[in-house]
Formats: structure tokens, sequence, C-alpha cells
């Protein structure tokens, strides 16, 4: 996805024998001027931006800062360890970590999972695929604070429909607290992560199913597969790199998630996510130290966990 | 009947049925949101399992009140909207000034660095935001820049640049080298040919850059609440309504008219420029 077809860039001229002299080389090296002219101003944003802050995350985690004593602070004060001593003996922050973990894997399966169906039933065309393909989309792209402020009310024991109709057709005795009640509050925030994030996988899984050659599944269907054969043994091996991929990716994205947990619960129940935390420390308590330290724990183990998988799955996908 | 047979008319059915329940599972809480903006607050009490609007209840006072500024007694979503507005809109811009030279160089020139160039910009893009938060926060109090909408539009700059130059770099590749030789040959320059020759052909592409930059502002919550919840007049829609929501003075049907306001615009450039915008995005998926 990254590398680009090498001849698409070159121009013809270029692609004849050398002649000696100097000609290529100038022209060649007025290309890589103008490359790297051009593409400054995007370097320039995305490191002053991202990268310097990123690095300062760290050397923060390692510094005294609170935001009261921020302008005495230098850039580079005196280093120390006692953010990360602090970050860790915070009650709390074992449970954090794995709620992180259980979030960010139920959100991922679930997600996937709903996408794969989804990309199953509209695959081929009906009247209205567009429509629906369309609907389906606007989970994702709909802006999150007015999602989940819904998801909130619609959840909601007194005025929300769902505790409503839960007691007029479900026979339930008392109106269930979701998004308050230890024993839900996470699984409902997982749910609202496959509702609304099943449309990234869909999108990918369906560009890559109407990729899949229709002579494959024709030549299996003369030899007497049937439909769900078909998926197991024809589509899913065709779809696993794709699956793989996305895994990958939303698994990342969701364990880096702030807004979604923050905006349902702001971290109650046992939702707290380790992002949430990070703010809590920066905000509630103005400990920017602390706030760094946490941070990076976060990235530490983000890369921990993406290292092991690349260590046991990288492989594989090549085969695939 | 054989197993086939009998597999291909039950998922023919089960098909439909699927398609069926993802519409309503989707749609479902965009209708709620609709009918409860439009529902005074005493009916919702009486009634909350409706999810139609019962006859005679239909009111628009809702709008009215999220709209009016404060000092009239309203929620001040007007002022919110234009903040969104000017946030969002030159975020966009800015991010296509920044990133069509960019795209254009990463497809077509040869420079050092160039491949590096793609593989960071993706670490990037999966790097947590929580983290870079932190000193953003701490330089922009310093600066003074903390309360301002101008910190803002930098940080979703940043944010959008890496998807952006993606996007465009993919449409740029698939656009003939030969056309721009010969502007080259007609004695053009560089600049000359990205904006003669290659910007009018990558326009729909461009448009689907936009799009995606001016969604990702507009919906954007995490910096709008660290850099400017002390500053209630330059709230954005999104932060404005989050907090709104999180006391208990303003009916929820109010705000539901403001949950309505901030998605309004998303879904109807969302609609417009569907095929665009997914296509620009899953562009090379299919090749695994």
């Amino acid at each position: 996805m990254t590398t680009t077809t090498p001849e698409a860039g070159r121009s013809p001229t270029r692609e004849r024998p050398r002649r000696p002299g100097r000609r290529p080389l100038t022209l060649r090296r007025r290309e890589s001027r103008a490359g790297l002219a051009l593409v400054t101003p995007t370097l320039l944003v995305v490191v002053a931006v991202i990268g310097i802050p990123i690095v300062w995350t760290v050397v923060l985690a390692f510094q005294r800062v609170r935001l009261a004593t921020l302008r005495r602070t230098g850039l580079f004060g005196e280093l120390t360890l006692d953010n990360v001593d602090r970050v860790l003996h915070t009650p709390g922050f074992a449970e954090t970590l794995w709620t992180t973990v259980v979030y960010s894997a139920g959100g991922t399966v679930g997600s996937i999972l709903v996408g794969l169906v989804a990309a199953l039933v509209v695959r081929r065309p009906f009247p209205g695929r567009t429509v629906v393909r369309a609907s389906m989309l606007l989970p994702y792209v709909a802006p999150v604070v007015a999602m989940t402020f819904v998801w909130q009310v619609m959840l909601d024991p007194q005025i929300g429909f769902v505790n409503d109709w839960g007691r007029r057709f479900l026979g339930w005795d008392a109106p269930v607290p979701f998004l308050s009640q230890e024993s839900t509050a996470l699984w409902t925030v997982i749910a609202f992560e496959a509702w609304r994030y099943f449309p990234f996988a869909f999108l990918f899984l369906l560009a890559r199913l109407q990729a899949v050659p229709a002579e494959l599944e024709e030549a299996a269907r003369v030899d007497g597969a049937t439909p769900t054969q078909r998926f197991r043994h024809i589509l899913l091996p065709q779809l696993m790199p794709v699956i793989a991929l996305i895994g990958v990716l939303r698994f990342i994205m969701t364990f880096n998630k702030f807004d979604d947990v923050y905006l349902l619960t702001g971290g109650s129940a046992g939702t707290e996510v380790v992002s949430v935390r990070v703010y809590q420390f920066l905000t509630a308590r103005t400990d920017i130290g602390a706030a760094a330290a946490q941070a990076v724990v976060l990235a530490v183990v983000l890369i921990v966990f993406v290292a092991i998988y690349l260590r046991f799955f990288g492989g594989r996908r090549e085969e695939a | 009947m054989d197993r086939d047979r009998i597999e291909t008319v039950s998922l023919r059915w089960l098909r439909r049925l699927v398609i069926a329940a993802f519409l309503v599972v989707t749609l479902l809480p965009f209708w709620y949101m609709l009918v409860l903006s439009v529902r005074p607050i005493e009916r919702l009490l009486l009634d909350p399992g409706s999810l139609l609007v019962p006859f005679g209840e239909l009111t628009v006072a809702t709008y009215a009140e999220v709209l009016r500024s404060v000092e009239d007694g309203g929620q001040g979503f007007l002022a919110f909207i234009r903040n969104s507005g000017i946030v969002a809109l030159a975020a966009t811009a800015l991010t296509l000034v920044i990133a069509i030279p960019g795209a254009y160089a990463v497809s077509r020139l040869r420079f050092f660095g160039r491949r590096q160039v793609s593989a960071l910009f993706l670490a990037v893009y999966l790097f947590p935001s929580i983290v870079i938060a932190i000193p953003l926060f701490v330089v922009f109090t310093r600066a003074g820049l903390r309360g301002s909408l101008v910190g803002l539009v930098l940080v979703y700059i940043s944010q959008t640049l890496p998807v952006s130059v993606y996007m465009l770099k993919n449409y740029f590749e698939t656009i003939p080298v030969s056309l721009e030789e010969s502007a080259a040959i007609d004695g053009a320059g560089r600049l000359g040919i990205i904006r003669r020759v290659s910007l009018p052909l990558a326009a729909p592409s461009v448009m689907a850059v936009a799009l995606y930059d001016f969604m990702i502002a507009w919906n954007e919550f995490l910096f709008a609440l660290l850099f400017l919840v002390d500053r209630p007049n330059r709230w954005t829609v999104s932060l404005g309504l989050s907090l709104l929501a999180d006391g208990v003075e303003v009916p929820k049907t109010v705000l539901m008219a403001g949950s309505v306001i901030l998605t309004l615009p998303i879904v109807i450039l969302f609609f417009a420029s569907e095929r665009l915008l997914t296509e620009g995005l899953t562009s090379g998926a299919e090749k695994g």
C-alpha cells in the first residue's frame, strides 16, 4: 500500500540508456530538490505538532511538573523516576490497564464480526443497495458527541425507550442503569464500540469481497460446494489477510480511544481506560508529570502488543 | 431437497432479514434523536417508549431555545456553530494547501527519504492522541494559545494531514505521467504542472479529502475539550453539547435538538459524497 509502482513516477526520458555526461544527474538532482521542497510543509507540521510533543511527553514523564509550577519549570529540569513510581502505585493502575485490554479486544472483535456479516449481506446487488450501504456507514461518520448522547438517553432508566420497552415487552422488574452499574457498563461501552466502528471493517471487507474472482466461487459451486462451504473454504481464506490487518488497526485505535468512554460513562462503573486516566491526571489533579508517565505507559504497552502481534502473525500474512 | 438447495433458500431469507435488522440498528438512534428533538420534555417523561411523535405534540420550541444566545435565555448554539464552522473550514483549507504539494511529491518525485515519509505517517496516524495532548496543553498554556481557535486549527491540520496525503497520493499516481510531460515540454514549471494539470484532474479526490478533513474537524472532541473548556464563547458544537449534557439544567429534548444540529451537516455532506469518500479511503484495499 505504501510503495508506489516504480515506473509510474518516472518520465520516459530517464529510461533511455545513460549517456556519459552530466545531464541525467542534474535532472535527478532537481527532481529530488523539488520533492523535498514540496514535502517540507507537511513534514514541518507533523514534526512540530506531533513529533516534538511525543518526545516531550517522554521527557515530562521523568520530570516533576504541575500546572501550578509550570511557569517556573525549565524545559529540561531535573530528571526523576517519581512520576512512574507514583503512576504504578496509584490505586487502580492494574484494573485500568486490564479494562483497556478487555475494552479494546471486545470492541475490535465485535466490530469485525458485525462488519463481516454486513459485508456478506450487501455483497450482491439488490434494489436500494446504495442507500443501505450508505446508511450502514452513518454510525462511523456521525459526530461522536451526538452518538454517545443519544445512546445515553436511549439507555436512560427514566426517559430512555430501551428500559420502557424492556419493562413493557420483556418483563424487566426494574429499569437497568446500563451505563452506571458495574455489571453492565463495560459491556454496554463495548457494544457501542461494535455499533460505531463496524462500518470501518465493513468498508474494507466489502472492497475485498468484491475483488474475489467470480470464477473461484463458480468452480466451487460446480464441484458441489454449498453456500456455507463456499464461505468457509473460498471466501474466508481470501478475507483473512484483510481481517488480520483490520484487527491490528482497530485494536490500536480502540486502545488509544478517549472520547467514547469519557463521553458515555466518564470512566465510572469500572470503565476507566488508560487514556481517560491520563486525562484525569492532567485536569483534575493538574499533575502533568504523572499524566505524561501514564501516557508513556499507554504507548509502551501498545508498542509491546503490536510487536508481539507482528512477531506471531506478521510472517503468516505473507503466506496467505 | 439437498443441502445446497436448503442452504440457498434459507440464506436468501436470512439475508433479507439481516439487512432489515442492520437498517433498524444503524438508523434507529438517528430516528430517536430526531423524534426526541421535536417533543416537549413533559410529554417525554410521561411516555418515554414512543418512537413516533404523537399527533399534536410536535414542537420546534426546542430548536429555538438551543439556538438562542445565552443572553436571550437560550443555549447559544448559533455561536457554537460559528466557531465550529470557522475552525473546520480553516483547518480544511490549510490542510489542502499543505497536503497537495506533499502528496504530489510523494507520488511523483524521487527524493531522499520518500519511502520513509509514508511509514512515518502511518506511525503518526496510529499514535495515541492523548500522548500528544499533554505537551500541547503545556505549550499552548505557556504561549497563551489555550482558549484560542488558532491553536485548535493547528492541531486539526496535524491530525488530518497523514490521511489526506495518503488519499491524494493514491489519486495522483493514477494520473498518466505523459500528460504532465507534455505540459513540461510546453514549458510549464513544477508548480504550474501541479496547478494546471494534476489538480484539475484530481478534483474529485481533492473534494473527497476536503470533506474528510471537514468532518474530522467538525466532529473532534478531545482537543476542543482540553483547549477551550474555560472559554464558553469559543466552544465548538461538539464541546458545547457534551458540557451541557453533563448538567441537569437543560432539558434532554433541547439537547437532542442540539445533537440534530451537530449531526445534520455531517449526514448531508456524507450522503452527497458517499461514493467519493469510500472509494478514496479504500482504494488499494482490495489488493489486501
